[in-house]
């Protein structure tokens, strides 16, 4: 009875362990699955704001026009239809505040009942006319053609220069700014970071005595308890102007205020992890080496370090990782420009930086939000291919050691 | 002269004495053997001679160390040059993960030596003179992890060798071996001796008996008795020698 009694606590237990992990599982497999269903529905929409339309005389040939042909068509790039495939006519632009310029206000009506007709009757007499307006001034008579639009493909998406999502009457989604803005704030970051990382590792696994290390270990692990956005609020107060002031700029905010401060975050992760794994170089290996005469700087270099080098890399990789998914401290200082930036003194937006500000004003399910979520996807894969490596090295580190 | 020679050495981790007023002296070209039972200081005193314990955090010497007549604690003393003289091989096998090759150049290569010829060379006659060469000429270039314990031992004396020292520390090392292990290696010391001068701790009484000439007996903290290790086993001046060597403590 007794036994009985433990058996089926322990496979209480059991199951209770066994749900803890399976909920943690299927959570993240849902999440992964919701960020890349809704950022899937980007490349399924037509990149035009909801409840507006692009409309085109009966006549004219142009049946269905790229996103960057329309876009290149209302920044008048392109002026005549020949050159998108259509008759030698030039390219006449109407938006809905163009109005104007053709009808009186007596003529449109008080409360512009009269606005849909008069759309019409232009779009009727206008051979070479393309026109953007709310689907509520369309005629029921309709005489033009409403013109088909090309949805984003995710080579455009990647590839695009230009990120701006709420630019009417196309939306410009190209995420190569914000790829771009991401890769060279954290580059930077882990540039400053990793010889000042690895040689405060060096100092406090190698030289320095127990007393200043039993100091200055908490000290640094304290600096990765700090909330992100008083780091941001610290570069914005210090490093901005004094990037400003430093390199005579117009403003402070830039990449380099970026990469400083998440140089100054990813130095606790970087710190740590390496200098647990300088101080698991068996003693036995630095006495070897100390006992052949070797200077202790040589066996920093030809023991220690070798020894430690996937340990180093690892935590060289994490800071990165942290340093690219990192939000608001970039968000404060970076200027968020998105733009391909040409130097580390330019401003940049990141891709996390973007989600963060956009989120609010994108209206859900639209387009704006499903890029966003898009945003969210490529991030994911960025941070997950950098944990795979992780994993790869310390599993490499594992091996050497058996 | 005598090769080494200690005055007065006191030694203290922190707060606890672990050497109290050592003297002891070794001829050049003799095997001295440390005795005594665990935490006797004959491991600590061993590592002063090449100043290993340097390494340890708070931690004080008093007393002199003559090597060669120049005393090793000087201010002026070079720890690395001093290393170089004397060598040290450690209770476990410690090769780098390194190839096998590489082990023994190491010491040259921190050393300042880039000469290719000189290094094989000293490479090749280094694992000669541990009577390994035969059995590792073929995987010089794999991973010294690849022999066996006791091999693994001797490519650690080869690499200590391999510098030129003139004293050999060595740390119990065969401790950690098998017994064919073990007389390959006192077979060795035993040639040594005629070109270095050896200090070696050990546990094992008959390995002192077998290969040392004279035997300093340690207990807590103090040298109890140095002298010829025939003396020492057969007619020892104190009672606790006596008591330690025919196993009635320790």
């Amino acid at each position: 009875m007794k036994t009985n009694l433990k058996q089926i606590k322990e496979k209480v237990i059991e199951s209770i362990l066994m749900l803890s992990s399976a909920a943690t599982s299927i959570t993240v497999i849902l999440i992964v699955f919701f960020l890349f269903i809704e950022g899937a529905g980007v490349f399924s929409k037509k990149p035009i704001e909801d409840g507006f339309l692009l409309a085109v005389a009966a006549d004219n040939p142009v049946k269905k026009l790229e996103p960057s042909q329309i876009k290149d068509i209302f920044d008048q790039k392109i002026k005549n239809w020949k050159e998108v495939g259509g008759k030698d006519e030039a390219i006449v632009l109407f938006r809905t505040s163009d109005i104007s310029q053709y009808y009186t206000d007596e003529e449109l009506g008080e409360n512009f009942e009269y606005f849909p007709a008069k759309i019409n009757e232009l779009i009727a007499k206008t051979p070479g006319i393309v026109a953007f307006f709310s689907d509520k001034y369309k005629a029921k008579d309709f005489k033009g053609r409403e013109l088909d639009i090309d949805r984003i493909k995710v080579f455009e998406f990647l590839s695009g220069e230009e990120w701006f999502p709420t630019a009417q009457p196309i939306a410009q989604m190209g995420v190569k700014p914000l790829i771009y803005g991401t890769l060279w704030v954290s580059f930077g970051a882990i540039l400053l970071a990793l010889p000042i990382g690895l040689a405060a590792a060096i100092y406090l696994s190698e030289i320095a005595k127990k007393r200043t290390r039993s100091l200055l270990k908490p000290l640094i692990e304290l600096l990765a308890g700090i909330p992100s956005v008083v780091y941001g609020f610290f570069g914005l107060v210090v490093i901005v102007p004094l990037i400003q002031s430093l390199f005579n700029l117009p403003v402070g905010e830039t990449a380099l205020a970026g990469s400083v401060v998440l140089a100054i975050m990813a130095l606790p992760t970087i710190i740590t992890i390496s200098e647990d794994a300088m101080r698991n170089t068996p003693r036995a290996m630095k006495e070897a080496s100390l006992a052949l005469g070797a200077s202790q700087w040589q066996t920093i270099y030809k023991v220690v370090i070798p020894y430690s080098a996937s340990g180093i890399t690892a935590g060289a990789i994490l800071g990165i990782g942290r340093a690219i998914g990192e939000t608001m401290a970039v968000l404060m200082v970076t200027g968020n420009a998105a733009v391909i930036p040409k130097s580390f003194l330019a401003p940049v937006r990141t891709i996390p930086a973007t989600i963060a500000a956009e989120l609010g004003e994108a209206p859900n399910g639209g387009l704006h939000y499903e890029a966003l979520f898009a945003l969210g996807c490529i991030l994911f894969l960025i941070t997950f291919g950098i944990n795979m490596l992780v994993e790869m090295v310390t599993n490499k580190q594992s091996h050497k050691k058996h | 002269m005598h090769k080494i020679e200690s005055k007065n050495v006191n030694f203290y981790y922190g707060e606890n004495q672990a050497l109290h007023d050592i003297s002891l002296s070794m001829k050049t070209n003799t095997v001295t053997a440390l005795i005594g039972p665990s935490g006797c200081g004959k491991s600590t005193y061993l590592r002063l001679l090449n100043r290993m314990n340097d390494l340890i955090d708070n931690t004080q010497m008093s007393g002199s160390i003559l090597i060669d007549g120049n005393d090793i604690y000087a201010k002026n003393t070079n720890v690395d040059d001093l290393r170089k003289n004397v060598g040290m091989v450690f209770q476990k096998p410690n090769p780098f993960p390194k190839t096998i090759y590489e082990n023994v150049a190491y010491g040259l290569r921190v050393n300042g030596i880039t000469d290719k010829k000189l290094i094989e060379e000293r490479v090749i006659t280094s694992i000669e003179q541990v009577a390994l060469w035969d059995e590792v000429k073929d995987k010089l270039k794999k991973s010294a992890f690849e022999l066996s314990g006791g091999q693994q031992q001797r490519l650690c004396i080869a690499r200590a060798l391999a510098i030129k020292p003139s004293v050999l520390l060595m740390d119990e090392p065969t401790s950690a071996l098998d017994p064919i292990s073990t007389s390959k290696i006192e077979e060795l010391i035993y040639e040594l001796k005629n070109k270095y001068t050896i200090v070696i701790v050990t546990h094992n009484m008959q390995q002192a008996g077998r290969i040392s000439d004279t035997t300093a007996f340690f207990y807590m903290g103090e040298l109890i008795e140095h002298d010829t290790t025939k003396t020492i086993f057969t007619k020892p001046a104190i009672k606790q020698t006596e008591d330690y060597i025919t196993g009635r403590f320790g």
